[in-house]
């Protein structure tokens, strides 16, 4: 029912037309630079913290938002390509539909990890030390969130016709998940109601199984679930929407 | 056995029927044209047959595969030139071309061999590693053309293929899809709406609201006019129909700004309208049998007239 070689040639697509869209590439490299050093230093003048630097403790949710973003806007490809004809060249094609949806959601999941781990080589600098493990434990944790938002994206996209609708619902989409994600504050400051939206919002936990690698130890900016709770959450979700988008995208022509 | 059987073809759009019964059949190397205006039901039919419609009644097989419940097989016998493009303008002549073999699962050297193939059938070997965004509106289309061969399907399908293009590009399309049924002998379906592309068919359906009005070679059906097409234009053309159809006994169609009649030896025939006509004659117009001909014949209009909107596909 999956067809490796489709997967492989609709993720080298991908690919080929992220590194080839200069503007995208160099906003992406931006984005989460401007929030680390602009925003973080800012807050760290301004806020006192004890065990950890703000600076520092924001760096696991900035990594939470390049995944974020990259992982979300990735699955404009699926408008993308309906708009512009190019979707009916891969549904008439024999592969299945779930290939196609399989091929977004690697192509979108490898580019996001792909960033991420750009971004982690920055922690040193911050004067936050990751070994060795700790980066492959990293690699791994944010290929499920990367997964999970991926999915979820094309799930969303899967429904949207046009571009513009896409941008729209799309941030409307992430800067909630963003803010409620526990990168800048955290989910234990927030007012009880507003807690309930953090308690369903994968990115929440994504973040915190950040916070277990990268600011061990305990402390009002430490992580605040298990672990294990972090990456089974993330997990089922992941594989709900990836069940979903499929289902979605069997069903849609 | 038929490479497409269709029968009794049904498909209805919010209730109302965009194809009402069509039945026909398309032999194997065959090139078969599906000939009508727009709206007539030829684009709503051909995407059945490529399995991206689903169906409200009939039968339709390609290759000897149901187009409903075997769509995974018989989208493996098919190459499809769509109406629209659909080639991604960001990657190269060669990246597009790849994606589409690895698609249908072909191996890395197999592809590479096919790819050089095509390309130079379609004559791009040279813009092999350009961006498809730099190429015109014709190389475009041969691209797809090319893509759409190179997974050798039993049928290849093409909707409109030159629409959109200018002329001198249309006929250079058109040169090659006809050297390329020469050296390929596949079987190929097309819609089209332009008249004299549809000559280069070997059978044609002519197709209006979602009828087949008429099926056969095209010189079947210009045959079937016995005769030339006269088209007449007086100053009074109610009397001019009622004295030809009295005194001449012809009966003239009424067309919009005029009359038309089909006769044996037109030219010759000519001279004895202006003896028995008592109205002015403002001009007489002789056309050897046309497939537009045909057309307004079987509908007593032209197929321009009647470019309605184009039906919602998706």
């Amino acid at each position: 029912m999956l067809t490796y070689r489709a997967i492989y040639v609709i993720t080298l697509r991908e690919f080929k037309r992220f590194f080839r869209q200069k503007g995208r590439l160099v906003v992406t490299a931006a984005r989460p630079l401007i929030w680390l050093f602009i925003v973080g230093s800012g807050f760290t003048m301004l806020i006192d913290t004890e065990e950890v630097e703000y600076i520092q403790f924001i760096l696991p949710g900035i990594v939470g938002m390049t995944i974020l973003f990259s992982s979300i806007f990735s699955t404009i490809s699926v408008v993308w390509d309906r708009e512009f004809g190019f979707l009916r060249e891969m549904l008439v094609s024999p592969v299945s539909r779930v290939t196609i949806v399989f091929g977004k959601l690697l192509s979108g999941t490898t580019l996001s990890v792909f960033q991420g781990a750009a971004l982690l080589l920055i922690a040193p600098f911050l004067g936050l030390g990751v070994g060795v493990l700790d980066y492959l434990a990293m690699l791994v944790l944010m290929t499920l969130v990367a997964l999970a938002i991926t999915a979820l994206g094309l799930f969303v996209a899967s429904f949207l016709e046009s571009l513009e609708g896409f941008n729209v619902i799309m941030n409307f989409i992430v800067l909630p998940m963003f803010f409620l994600s526990g990168a800048l504050y955290p989910v234990g400051s927030f007012p009880p109601y507003i807690k309930v939206f953090a308690y369903i919002n994968p990115l929440c936990y994504g973040v915190d199984s950040f916070k277990h690698v990268l600011l061990p130890g305990s402390g009002r900016l430490a992580a605040e679930f298990p672990m294990l709770l972090d990456v089974v959450f993330v997990s089922v979700f992941a594989v709900a929407f990836t069940f979903a988008s499929a289902l979605v995208f069997e069903r849609r022509k | 056995m038929s490479i497409i059987q269709v029968k009794d073809l049904v498909k209805r759009y919010n209730g109302v029927e965009a194809v009402s019964g069509v039945s026909f059949e398309v032999e194997e190397g065959e090139t078969f044209g599906f000939l009508g205006p727009n709206g007539a039901g030829k684009t709503t039919t051909i995407n059945i047959l490529c399995t991206l419609l689903g169906f409200d009644s009939g039968t339709a097989l390609v290759n000897g595969h149901d187009c409903r419940n075997d769509a995974h097989q018989v989208r493996s016998s098919i190459g499809l030139v769509f109406q629209e493009m659909t080639l991604d303008n960001d990657l190269t002549a060669y990246e597009n071309l790849k994606f589409h073999c690895y698609m249908y699962n072909m191996e890395k050297r197999l592809a590479e061999a096919r790819i050089r193939e095509i390309l130079g059938v379609v004559g791009l070997s040279d813009r092999r590693d350009d961006l498809v965004r730099k190429f015109s509106g014709g190389m475009k289309r041969r691209l797809e053309i090319a893509r759409g061969l190179l997974h050798r399907p039993r049928v290849l399908f093409l909707d409109e293929p030159t629409l959109g293009l200018d002329p001198q590009t249309r006929s250079h399309v058109w040169e090659f899809i006809t050297e390329l049924k020469r050296s390929e002998g596949n079987t190929v379906f097309m819609t089209t709406h332009y008249m004299e592309e549809a000559e280069v068919c070997d059978r044609i359906a002519i197709i209006d609201g979602g009828r087949i009005i008429a099926c056969g070679s095209p010189d079947e059906l210009k045959r079937a006019l016995r005769g030339d097409t006269v088209y007449l234009r007086t100053k009074d053309d109610a009397t001019a129909a009622s004295e030809m159809s009295g005194r001449l006994g012809l009966s003239p169609r009424q067309l919009e700004g005029g009359l038309a009649f089909t006769i044996e030896s037109a030219e010759k025939f000519i001279p004895r309208l202006f003896e028995t006509l008592s109205v002015g004659i403002i001009s007489v117009n002789l056309k050897r049998p046309s497939l537009e001909d045909v057309f307004i014949n079987l509908t007593g209009r032209e197929i321009r007239e009647n470019n309605g909107p184009q039906r919602a596909r998706g």
